[in-house]
């Protein structure tokens, strides 16, 4: 039966691997990565290093990284199911999660800038909701680091100073932009989810959602799968490397979506996903039965 | 990667140049935003022994309490140091901090206090936080932990080769802007290419 405690634990499961572990692209993308790069640089070392913390923290079940970011979901769920029990089953589950160190207490009152000392707080965890035909209930977490999301940022098209017109290649000139403005300092290398259009609003929930995506997937729409190759390629030329410290590997994966737009304005926004880019996926049956995604 | 023991002296701090990999190995701090300021509000005569010749580390560890009160890291990467650029240098020349382990690097008045006061800056691989809390011995105390709460407060701790790389130094060396440089040079590159 799907109980508000079968939610629970289902979530604090789903938050434990997300956490724990990283989806099996991701680690490929980062073996790569350590390949590419120069023996003895500083480059490979990090790359050394970041893939011994994955194998690590799998082990022991532990956090990958301190800062366990915010949990953000999408949650596709059939008609008459109550999103307000899901919301509270989240909630719980994030507390229950960071009470057995999966998170860190990581939310902070702004006003008072004290920890709210459970790892919930005003709009985190934050959900998506969307009703489908299916019968089941899928949920697809991120854990979205603080230090990557402070180097996320949304261009307004056309931007004089990059000559960046309302067109693909403004959108590539923006792109790369951000990338060199973001430097290691995002926990190079990273994963950009992309949305071209949309208001400040949609856009940034747009470039969120793209992260879904797992980093060998093709863009259906061909002139994006253009870009998304384009990009990954003249973004790994910038010579900023793991961590800022120089290097081939500078992104991990380049994924792009579309939204429409007013004709006022023309925005791209990008979100910087750390390489500790912890996504997690499970589905649940009407009986209550969890499938665990990629 | 060379060894150093904690606490450093001066004349080992100055030898070193940006590109160095060094393993630590004695007692350092954490700190961020919180205790930055804090420990610039006031002279903390409590804390200012665990610091002295140390190096203080951007970090907001995910700790573990056991049943008989002691403490363990179970997470302990760097976090963002740029955030600490206002402070810095001035809690370095307070408190005699040998340097500075973080990650993403600080900006110029850090640079000119490391010169300045004889202090390194040391990063350490970012979300590296099982590897990194590995190399965490043993908790000894913590300061301003009810106040801070777990991520913000002040962790004396003890550490067994913990693996940093020195990026900017004594001498106004900073891998950061070189690699900056570099990259933006090759942005123009790579904007001035037809479409
Ligand atoms: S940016 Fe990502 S890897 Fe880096 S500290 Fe934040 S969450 Fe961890």
């Amino acid at each position: 039966m799907l109980t508000k405690e079968r939610y629970v634990d289902t979530f604090v499961e789903l938050i434990r691997r997300a956490s724990t572990e990283l989806p099996p692209d991701v680690v490929l993308a980062l073996q790569q990565g350590r390949e590419r790069e120069a023996r003895g640089s500083l480059a490979r070392q990090a790359l050394v290093t970041i893939l011994d913390n994955v194998d690590l923290a799998k082990a022991k079940s532990a956090p990958i990284c301190q800062d366990t970011g915010t949990p953000v979901a999408w949650v596709s769920y059939p008609e008459g199911t109550s999103i307000r029990q899901l919301e509270a089953a989240m909630r719980e589950a994030v507390k229950e999660a960071t009470a057995k160190s999966y998170l860190r207490p990581n939310a902070v009152d702004t006003l008072t800038g004290k920890n709210t000392g459970d790892g919930s707080g005003r709009a985190i965890p934050f959900l998506h909701f969307e009703e489908w035909d299916e019968p089941k209930v899928e949920v697809r977490l991120i854990l979205k680091g603080g230090g990557c999301e402070n180097v996320g940022v949304q261009y307004k098209l056309p931007d004089t100073a990059l000559q960046a017109g309302r067109d693909l290649e403004g959108v590539r000139r923006v792109v790369l932009d951000s990338v060199v403005q973001a430097q290691g300092k995002g926990c190079a290398p990273g994963v950009l989810g992309i949305c071209i259009g949309g208001d400040r609003v949609s856009g940034f929930s747009e470039s969120k959602c793209q992260l879904l995506r797992p980093l060998e997937d093709t863009n259906p729409v061909p002139e994006l799968a253009d870009l998304e190759a384009r990009l990954m390629k003249d973004a790994n030329e910038l010579g900023i490397g793991p961590m800022g410290f120089g290097g081939q590997t500078t992104v991990l994966g380049i994924k792009v979506g579309v939204l429409d737009r007013l004709p006022a304005s023309y925005f791209v926004t990008i979100s910087y996903m750390c390489w500790a880019d912890r996504r997690a996926a499970v589905s649940l049956d009407p009986e209550g039965v969890a499938t665990w995604l990629n | 990667m060379a060894e150093l023991r904690l606490p450093l002296a001066e004349e080992i701090v100055r030898d070193l140049e940006v590109g160095a990999g060094v393993e630590l190995t004695g007692r350092m701090i954490t700190g961020r935003d919180a205790a930055h300021k804090w420990l610039l509000e006031d002279f903390r005569e409590e804390v200012a022994p665990f610091m002295e010749g140390s190096v203080i580390y951007h970090c907001g560890p995910v700790v573990r309490q056991a049943d008989d009160g002691t403490y363990e890291f179970v997470a302990a990467g760097p976090t963002t140091s740029i955030r600490e650029e206002p402070y810095q240098a001035e809690v370095i020349e307070k408190y005699g901090l040998r340097g500075v382990i973080g990650k993403g690097g600080m900006g110029l008045q850090t640079l000119a206090g490391l010169e300045k006061s004889g202090a390194l800056y040391l990063h350490a691989v970012g979300g590296a936080a099982q590897v990194l809390a590995q190399a965490v011995k043993k908790v000894e105390r913590v300061f301003m932990l009810e106040e801070f709460g777990v991520p913000e407060a002040l962790w004396v701790i003890d550490v067994e080769k913990f693996p940093v790389m020195v990026t900017m130094d004594t001498r106004r060396g900073s891998l950061h802007t070189e690699v900056e440089d570099f990259s933006k040079q090759q942005l123009e590159r790579l904007l001035a290419a037809p479409a």
